[in-house]
């Protein structure tokens, strides 16, 4: 069994074995390709090759990202009709006599369904009366750039915590703390803003490298502490989170911090040396900060894609036994994963104070973004394009609610729904598969890329 | 199926033995056709159908909880409870049952064990062993021996035998052709999803294999005298702990030299994995060393070793080798991503990746649909191949295996051998881990056998089979040596038929 001489031992010439192996291998395919012609489509052979249009089609109906998640939109649209029709009282009393008059219901409802949701549309993107007001002259090109410029301000600092989740969620961290992290970047950024006296540009620099700084310190600390405990992140950064933002609350009130013509829980502006400068002139708010978050995901884009950090990122985010076999230091990949993610939500933290949202801290000055941000980085199924866009979708939802609320009188909070609502259609995947019957085809593995990190 | 028939079901990884047993057992739903039990169609929506229709199943990948105990995994399922309503499970009877059942067909286990602490060995001893509280008349046996010593393999298929008897069925699913011969009173085997042949035990192995590949297989290891050179690999005195602190390897000793296989055989769980681990500075070493090429390694992290010149084939393919969701492409530089040509600084190079991917596709033969399919979707010898072509595409001084082919196809089984033996005679020094007793006597020069954290004793290829299976069972070398001489000259050799043929 053991040691047998022979000369010429294929063993000595592996390559050519390896070749003469599917040489023969590739024989018996073709031979069964022959005898079995059912056995073709298995083996990728003889199958016609399908017209463009028809790949289109089935692809389109095949439960892929780009369907479910438009699907799931449409899905929350409907939901969100219906809540405002039920929210409606005067709408909802035509309900009563709808055998009667059913024209009343259907009638009263369209109007306000589509009423509210072209508020929303003109809020967020184009509003026609504008560009007829601006062709007669009757207002200015500004605008008819209006609603973009409010969209944009919104989505400038959701990219950059949704780029904060996602990031974390490639390398197997489930981020809750984009929240407090972009807390301690809005203060570093502010206090940076408003007690250094330093010349415009190098201050905004300081101003945003505090931010970042802030957040990467945030994002540390549960990371070193999964690192060496093994403490669970999602705990560590949501208790990190009541932490910032009680901190928050305190420090506003400081002497040298509080504004000392207020009484209220409001901080000294930052200075305008320090504030990010707006694109589109005075009247419009829309500023750099959309540019750094485009940027931003360029560079995220990079990091995970293009970059030995990101491929150990990935391989501890999928498989952290194989990475440690292959050599990678999973605990030094973690505290890196979270100082990048917590860098990354501290400059949407800053962009809150920097920007033209608000130039002083106040307890609510961060609003929602590190919240927002997971259900943005789960939108844009974690790959940082997607994040880019499932932003810039918030942000409209953002801009077009606040027109809702004023010309429709619909809440602002619808937004919220709506938001929470696409994001649950789309983490379920199946649910919307059988709404619109959608052939199985990825939606399985869509599920699972979601639940990765508990 | 006939009552009382053991039938064999023989085929290559990926050739649908797995799939066609999970629509037996209900886990799956046939697409087309149907199922007849006495003569009835059946019908089975899951699990508790098949185990109702008498249907019972050991599967290859264990299905067990890892945080219960033995007796509870082998009591879920069907609870006895007691305290009527209240609803207490009644955990002294299934414990008492458990210890009845391993104890009537010679399964060693603790019942009060935890999963998660035992050895992969007796985990799939637990799947055995729960298989057979359930009453059922037949019983799907899923490559059941992969992880047994030739010892309980030959006690598994005394249990099969006895069942047999009882009148009981059983599908013996395999790709081990010497138990198949042992055992089977028909033979039948699958290729892609189509059954191509049945066979009687008596064919040879040689039609069985060619039958079972398609294409005419060498099943030997074909190699030529080891030309031993320096010592490559010393490991002195090493103490290594496991997961749960418990002393694992014991004061090893090891050496390997260029140019030589060492092959260290032994029962799983006997501190193999733990040894390899240790050498690759996955594990702290607790005392002793470990030096390469006279330099100390141990207390190096897992990077530096295998920076150093060392290639590892880490005996989990799944949960250590391959990160599944890569592409094969990004799997093949897992350890060498950050190295030139791949990596420079923060960069990667993907079309180096790539083309490196191309040709070590080429090179090792890896059945891929293309370099940027995700591993997973690969077959178990396919991924095996990403590994060894991985760990094999640049300079070693040292290549450590562990487990290499299992789990995997005789056409790949043949292929990575091959691969190892050629290693060797570039002057590496291998060390190959494995249970499967065959492979380390095909592929070795010299044989350490491990038993309870200890190198028991070091012999030649050619020492017989019976002595090196009494070294993995613990016996002294000397002891050994003299019982498995007793029991060739006495002729008694109980049903080593199949041993006999694995060594052919």
């Amino acid at each position: 069994m053991s040691e047998r001489q022979r000369s010429g031992s294929p063993d000595k010439d592996p390559a050519s074995e390896a070749q003469a192996a599917q040489d023969s291998l590739g024989n018996t395919e073709r031979a069964e390709d022959a005898t079995t012609p059912e056995a073709a489509p298995a083996t990728g052979g003889t199958e016609p090759k399908p017209t463009l249009g028809r790949l289109f089609l089935e692809n389109l109906w095949a439960a892929n990202t780009v369907t479910v998640t438009v699907l799931s939109l449409v899905l929350a649209i409907v939901v969100g009709a219906i809540l405002m029709i039920i929210s409606d009282p005067d709408v909802l009393s035509t309900y009563s006599y709808i055998t009667a008059r059913p024209s009343d219901a259907l009638n009263s409802s369209w109007t306000l369904v589509s009423e509210a949701y072209a508020n929303l549309f003109k809020g967020a993107i184009f509003d026609p009366e504008a560009f007829s007001g601006w062709l007669d002259g009757s207002n200015g090109w500004q605008a008819v750039l209006a609603p973009i410029s409010e969209t944009l301000t919104y989505t400038a600092p959701l990219v950059f915590t949704g780029l904060s989740v996602a990031l974390a969620f490639r390398g197997g961290l489930f981020n809750i703390g984009a929240q407090g992290q972009a807390t301690i970047g809005v203060v570093l950024a502010a206090l940076a803003g408003f007690l250094l006296p330093l010349p415009p540009g190098l201050h905004l620099l300081v101003a945003l490298l505090a931010g970042a700084l802030g957040g990467a310190i945030w994002g540390f600390i549960p990371g070193i502490l999964k690192a060496r405990t093994g403490a669970h992140e999602v705990i560590n950064t949501i208790m990190l989170n009541y932490i910032a933002t009680y901190f928050l609350t305190w420090l506003i009130v400081q002497n040298g911090v509080q504004d000392p013509n207020r009484t209220d829980a409001i901080s000294r502006p930052v200075d305008p040396s320090a504030q990010l400068p707006r694109l589109l002139g005075d009247n419009l708010r829309v500023h750099a900060g959309i540019l750094l978050a485009v940027l931003a995901t360029w560079a995220v884009a990079w990091l995970l894609n293009r970059s030995t950090l990101g491929f150990e990122l990935r391989a501890v985010g999928a498989n952290p036994d194989a990475a440690r076999t292959a050599g990678i230091s999973v605990t030094r990949t973690y505290v890196l994963i979270m100082v990048f993610a917590g860098l990354l939500a501290g400059l949407g933290g800053s962009n809150m104070v920097l920007g033209s949202t608000a130039s002083a801290l106040t307890p609510l000055v961060v609003a929602q973004i590190g919240f927002d941000g997971i259900l943005v980085a789960l939108l844009g199924r974690v790959k940082p394009w997607g994040v880019a866009l499932a932003a810039l979708l918030f942000g409209a939802l953002q801009a077009g609610g606040n027109r809702m609320q004023s010309y429709s009188g619909i809440s602002l909070e619808l937004v919220t729904v709506l938001q929470a609502l696409i994001v649950i259609f789309i983490a379920a995947p199946a649910l919307v598969k059988a709404i619109f019957q959608l052939r199985a085809a990825r939606a399985a593995r869509l599920q699972t890329s979601l639940a990765k990190g508990w | 199926m006939e009552p009382g028939e053991i039938h064999a079901l023989l085929g290559e990884n990926g050739a649908g033995k797995s799939t066609l047993m999970n629509v037996l057992y209900g886990l799956y739903q046939p697409d087309e056709g149907e199922i007849l039990v006495d003569g009835e169609p059946l019908k089975l929506r899951g699990p508790s159908d098949a185990i109702g229709a008498g249907i019972g199943m050991v599967h290859q990948h264990f299905m067990l909880v890892p945080v219960f105990t033995v007796a509870e995994n082998i009591m879920l399922g069907a609870e006895q409870v007691r305290g009527g309503i209240a609803g207490f499970l009644d955990r002294r009877r299934a414990r008492r049952e458990v210890t009845e059942v391993s104890e009537r067909y010679g399964l060693r286990i603790d019942p009060d064990a935890v999963i998660e602490d035992l050895p992969v060995g007796i985990q799939q001893r637990v799947e055995i062993v729960k298989a057979l509280t359930r009453d059922v008349d037949l019983l799907i046996l899923d490559e059941p021996t992969a992880v047994l010593t030739p010892q309980e393999t030959e006690e598994l298929l005394t249990v099969m035998r006895s069942l047999k008897a009882a009148g009981k069925s059983i599908v013996f699913i395999t790709h081990k052709l010497g138990e198949v011969k042992a055992i089977a009173d028909r033979i039948t085997v699958i290729r892609r999803g189509k059954v191509v042949g049945t066979a009687s035990p008596e064919a040879s192995r040689d039609e069985l294999a060619a039958l079972m590949v398609g294409r005419s297989v060498r099943l030997t290891v074909e190699k030529a005298p080891a030309t031993p050179g320096r010592p490559v690999l010393e490991v002195s005195g090493l103490v290594v702990d496991d997961d749960r602190q418990v002393r694992a390897v014991d004061g090893v000793d090891l050496t390997v030299h260029a140019g030589e296989v060492l092959g260290v055989a032994g029962v799983q769980g006997n501190g193999q994995t733990e040894l390899i681990e240790a050498i690759m500075g996955l594990r702290p070493a607790l005392a002793g060393s470990v030096t390469l090429d006279g330099e100390r390694i141990d207390g190096w992290s897992t990077k530096k070793v295998l920076r150093a010149g060392v290639g590892y084939v880490p005996e989990d393919r799944s949960v250590d080798g391959l990160v599944k969701e890569f592409s094969v492409a990004e799997n093949l530089v897992l350890d060498m991503y950050d190295r030139p040509p791949f990596g420079g600084g923060l960069a990667l190079r993907p079309d180096a990746i790539a083309e490196s991917a191309k040709e070590r596709i080429a090179q090792f033969d890896v059945r891929t649909p293309s370099a940027e399919a995700p591993v997973g979707t690969l077959s178990g010898g396919n991924q095996q191949k990403v590994i060894v072509a991985r760990e094999l595409s640049r300079p070693l001084k040292l290549f450590i295996a562990a487990q290499p082919t299992r789990g995997v196809d005789v056409g790949s089984i043949e292929f990575i051998h091959g691969r190892v033996i050629h290693e060797r005679d570039v002057g590496t020094a291998v060390l190959v881990v494995s249970s499967e007793l065959d492979e380390v006597i095909g592929l070795a020069d010299r044989i350490a056998v491990m038993y309870r954290g200890r190198i028991i004793g070091v012999v030649g290829p050619d020492t017989p089979r019976e002595q090196i299976g009494l070294l993995m069972a613990g016996v002294s070398p000397e002891v050994a040596a003299e019982q498995a001489g007793d029991a060739s000259e006495s002729g008694t050799a109980s049903a080593d038929a199949p041993r006999n043929e694995d060594e052919a």
